[in-house]
Order: structure tokens, then C-alpha cells, then sequence
């Protein structure tokens, strides 16, 4: 079995949204229809959107972090959201575990988003029909496309490449081995919707530096400046500063 | 959760019809059975009328939880489809079914068509409208079911995670329909209206003590998703300063009541008093000055719909860990 997702590593997620934009330019361009905006260059822009960048302080200043969060569907392997589905709009694909919304089929009761605990769907306040992210379905099997190419908008926006894309069922991916070795999570576990995207946590790079590191005990050409003259008798550990 | 007012006005409505349409059957089961005097079939067939009704109101309403009201004519039938996994499709197979049953057991009473078709062991003739009755029965228990399982079948949220709710809307609609019932009768029927009054009054003390039970259980609730497993970060302070947009978003629309705590914490003590007092001192009232059970219905009515209301709002999703700050 296959499972696409991402992997996200908020490590060196810097927040730009280019994700965002990129994933809005995609979508929107698509044969399934724009992602409708409202009053884009108003007073209260809003719209539909797959892919949002939050943004979260932990800890209290002045030793707080920022966290930057981008939040998607997650694809989860057990989703909530596709069995409460009247129609059968919504569905988990078998062959790549990827969830979609058929937009031809949704009636827009918005029922999936109150089973959705992470707020990944978002109707279109148009088209009157839910809509998620796709994971780029339209991309990612694209034999037009040159190989490289074939991945989520997102993930071919990162300019740090905090997002990750492949298949998380196959334990020898990339994906499989940022989450095995990076310590990847889920988020909100406690609903066992078994998310299939994973983010890789915060982590500090720590170095430890002895006090014999930053100065040299022996050090024979005074570059690291003179050390103390030992009196005379005393031991000393090389001969150049000794009597 | 944002309330919205197709469903409030859908589950309201619909209930009373429910209730009404048992309360009638109640009373030709007990009249069969020589417990009651059996009335004219124009009682019970213009009492079905008016649950026909109610349920024609209640469809109407739903109509504006559709996208587009055009998807009733166009994509609403696929919403049968899925009735193995999704409550809101078992709904929608519920809802159709009870109200043709309901159209049928009205048909049998005005036109007067009931055939006896068996005759019990001890001479009761059951006819077609009998018949018809049993299974308008069954199915408006599962309508009952099937309406409030759509939320109570959300473990994300908790205040509607209990059997208290499928409780809840049984009781609920069965004290609107008896009341209705009851008022009915007064004028239809007014030797009747007592025994009507009689089980509205039990049924209503029951929802009250039911309702009263899930707020207890909803005030006790400990959230179960915190800032901390929404973003995986272990540390007992975290601030969201941005949610990624500045105009709000369906997430903002949709998951909150916008409301002030004082109006939540008003709007409680109202319903319960518009719903269940009231309707209880008005109901003991009416066993003698029968006009008191209209008004008994309508403020129980407005009643029902803030509790409703509050019944939405109340719903905490975890989804709403995600959008605190706008920005």
C-alpha cells in the first residue's frame, strides 16, 4: 500500500508562505475551477485556501521561540471526515491513500468540516462545494512534466526545503526516514485519526565547549596570548615560558 | 460551532411532527384497545395534516443547508447513497420514508380507507391505518435516531458525544408534538386534550431532567486537544500570533458563535425556561383553560429553538486551537 504526504520540518520552516501562494497559484489554475476569493484587494480579503501558515510564540519573552506552522489536510490513514460523507463526495484514493473531495458530487452541507478536528477543509463560498488539498493530483502523475517536476506545489516552493513529499509506507523513503530518525509526529493523536503527514519538531543544535577548547594549554607560539609567568621554581609546562 | 438556522429550524420542526404524529397514534393504540374512546378518522387524519406540515416546513428548511438550493433537485438524491457509514444519509433516507408513511396513515384515516386486515386473538381489528401506524412509529424513532446520531457520533465534539443527546431530541420532540397534540385536541377533541396534556407533561419533565443532565456533563468537560498536541509542542505556554489570514476565514465563520459570554451565559436560564417551565406551569394551567396549551406550544417553540441554538454554539471544535488570532 501506498500513502503519500508530506513531512514538514518546522525546524527550518521560516514562515514566507510561499507554500501558501504557491499552492493558491496552482489550485486556482486548475481544469477543477478557481479557489474563489472575496474582496481580494478589500477591506476583508478572504478566500479558499489549501494551505496555511501559521504562526505560534512559545514560551514568554523574552525566552520565547517563534514558530512558523504550515497546516494542510493531513491525509489521515483512518479520516474522519470521508465515512460522515451523505454523497460519497468525499473519498480516501486505494492507490495512494490521497483523501479528494469529487466537486461534482458535494452538496455543501459542510458536515466533513465539523468531523475534520484540524480545519483542513474550507468551502468555496462560490462554487458551494468543500475543498482540500489535493496533494497536487494533478501534478504529481503528470508524465508532461519533467520528472523533478512532479511533486506538490508547495514542495517545489520551499525555499528551504522544510517540506518533504513521498510515500510514508515505504520505510526506505525520504519521507519514512526524516519521520524515523528526525522524530516526525502527528498532530492531535489523541483521536487516532492517524494523520499521514508528519512534522519534524524543533530542534537545537547544541555544542558543548571544554574551557581547554577556547584556550590551548600548550601554546607554544602565544597566539592565544601569554600565559601567566610561573614563578621561579615553579613547574612549567613548556620550556619557552619557563626561567 | 456556528448555528445555523436551516438546521434549527429543520430539527425543531420536524420534531414537533414526530411528537404530533405519536401522540395521535398513541391515542388510537390506547382507543383500539377500549382504554380510550376511539375518535373520528377526521382526528387523526386532520391531526396527521398537520404534521404533514411541520415535516413539509422542516424539508423546506433544509433546503438552505444545501450549497445551493438547486442541489436538492440536482445531487440531493446521492445523499441516500452512503447510508452504510454516514448518519446525515441515513437522515436523509429517515426523513423522506417517515413523511410518505406519515402522508399514507393520514390518506387511510380521511379517506377512510382501512381495511381490517387480521383480527387479534382478542377481537381488536387491525386495519391499514394501524399498520401504517406501527411503522410511522418505528420510523419516527429512527428519524429521532438518525438526527441526532449526525452529532452525537462526532467524538471531536464532546458536548455532543453522549447518548444524552440521541436522549434529548427523542424527549425534546416528544414534548413539542404533545403539546401541539394537546392543543389540538382542545379543539378537536376537547374530552381528549387531558390525556394528551397528561403525557406532555410526563415527557416534558423528562427532557427537562435530560437536557438539565448534559449541561452538567457539558460544564464538566475537560477539553482533550490542547495548544500542545494541536502543534505537537510541549510547553505549558503557547500564543498563536497569526493564523495566515487577515479577513478571517470559512474556519472563522463557521466554528464560532461570536457571541459574548454573558449572552451564552443568559441564553441558557432562557431556554430552559421557555422550553420546559413555562410549558409545564401553562400545561398543568390548560387541564382547565385549554387555550393556555397554544401558547404553551408556540413559547415551548421559541423556546426549542434557542435551546437549539445554544446547543450549536455550546459545541467547542478543536479545530478552533487553530484560529485564535487574527493576522
Amino acid at each position: 500500500m501506498t500513502q503519500l504526504a508530506l513531512v514538514i520540518d518546522l525546524n527550518v520552516c521560516v514562515g514566507c508562505h510561499a507554500c501558501v501562494t504557491s499552492c493558491k497559484e496552482w489550485n486556482t489554475s486548475g481544469s477543477a475551477g478557481p479557489l474563489c476569493d472575496e474582496n481580494p484587494y478589500g477591506q476583508d480579503p478572504t478566500g479558499t485556501f489549501f494551505n496555511r501558515v501559521q504562526t505560534f510564540e512559545i514560551g514568554t519573552y523574552p525566552n520565547s521561540e517563534t514558530l512558523h506552522f504550515p497546516k494542510s489536510c493531513l491525509h489521515c490513514e483512518d479520516p474522519p471526515c470521508v465515512p460522515v460523507c451523505p454523497t460519497g463526495a468525499s473519498y480516501k484514493r486505494k492507490q495512494d491513500g490521497i483523501v479528494l473531495v469529487d466537486y461534482d458530487k458535494c452538496i455543501g452541507c459542510k458536515y466533513c468540516t465539523w468531523a475534520c478536528p484540524y480545519g483542513a477543509r474550507e468551502i468555496d463560498e462560490k462554487a458551494k462545494v468543500m475543498k482540500k488539498c489535493t496533494l497536487c493530483v494533478d501534478r504529481i502523475y503528470d508524465m508532461s512534466m519533467p520528472e523533478a517536476d512532479r511533486k506538490p506545489s508547495c514542495v517545489k516552493a520551499c525555499p528551504t526545503s522544510a517540506r518533504l513529499f513521498g510515500d510514508i509506507h515505504d520505510p526506505e523513503s525520504a519521507v519514512s526516514l526524516a519521520i524515523r530518525e528526525e522524530g516526525g509526529y502527528a498532530l492531535m493523536p489523541e483521536w487516532g485519526t492517524q494523520p499521514a503527514n508528519h512534522y519534524l519538531p524543533r530542534r537545537k543544535m547544541k555544542m558543548k565547549i571544554h574551557m581547554d577548547e577556547l584556550e590551548r594549554a600548550d601554546n607554544p607560539l602565544k597566539v592565544d596570548g601569554h600565559l601567566p609567568k610561573p614563578a621561579k621554581g615553579a613547574s612549567s609546562m613548556d620550556d619557552a615560558s619557563a626561567w | 460551532m456556528k448555528p445555523a438556522f436551516s438546521v434549527i429550524f429543520l430539527t425543531t420542526l420536524i420534531g414537533a411532527a414526530q411528537g404530533l404524529f405519536l401522540a395521535l397514534f398513541t391515542h388510537q393504540s390506547y382507543a383500539l384497545f377500549g382504554l380510550l374512546p376511539m375518535q373520528s378518522d377526521d382526528f387523526y387524519g386532520y391531526g396527521t395534516a398537520i404534521a404533514m406540515v411541520f415535516l413539509g416546513g422542516g424539508l423546506f428548511a433544509a433546503v438552505f443547508h444545501l450549497g445551493k438550493p438547486i442541489y436538492m433537485v440536482t445531487r440531493a438524491w446521492r445523499g441516500m447513497t452512503q447510508w452504510r457509514t454516514s448518519w446525515l444519509s441515513r437522515e436523509l433516507i429517515a426523513l423522506p420514508a417517515f413523511m410518505g408513511i406519515v402522508f399514507l396513515y393520514g390518506v387511510s384515516h380521511l379517506a377512510g380507507f382501512r381495511p381490517v386486515l387480521l383480527t387479534l386473538p382478542s377481537g381488536q381489528p387491525i386495519d391499514l391505518s394501524f399498520v401504517l401506524g406501527v411503522v410511522g412509529t418505528l420510523l419516527a424513532f429512527t428519524l429521532f435516531v438518525c438526527t441526532a446520531m449526525i452529532y452525537a457520533c462526532l467524538r471531536f465534539l464532546r458536548e455532543w458525544y453522549s447518548p444524552l443527546t440521541v436522549i434529548n431530541y427523542i424527549l425534546m420532540g416528544g414534548s413539542s408534538g404533545f403539546i401541539l397534540a394537546a392543543f389540538y385536541a382542545a379543539s378537536a377533541a376537547p374530552d381528549q386534550a387531558d390525556f394528551f396534556a397528561g403525557w406532555a407533561i410526563i415527557i416534558t419533565v423528562l427532557a427537562f431532567a435530560g437536557r438539565a443532565a448534559s449541561l452538567v456533563r457539558n460544564a464538566r468537560l475537560k477539553p482533550k486537544s490542547t495548544m500542545q498536541t494541536a502543534i505537537g509542542v510541549k510547553h505549558p505556554t503557547i500564543v498563536q500570533r497569526s493564523m495566515g489570514a487577515m479577513g478571517g476565514t470559512f474556519n472563522t465563520r463557521e466554528f464560532f458563535h461570536g457571541k459574548s459570554l454573558v449572552f451564552m451565559r443568559v441564553i441558557k436560564p432562557t431556554f430552559l425556561v421557555m422550553a420546559f417551565v413555562l410549558p409545564l406551569a401553562l400545561l398543568a394551567l390548560g387541564l382547565f383553560s385549554p387555550a393556555l396549551l397554544g401558547v404553551a406550544f408556540v413559547i415551548q417553540y421559541i423556546g426549542l429553538m434557542v435551546e437549539r441554538w445554544f446547543f450549536f454554539a455550546q459545541a467547542n471544535h478543536p479545530q478552533n486551537l487553530y484560529y485564535q488570532t487574527i493576522g
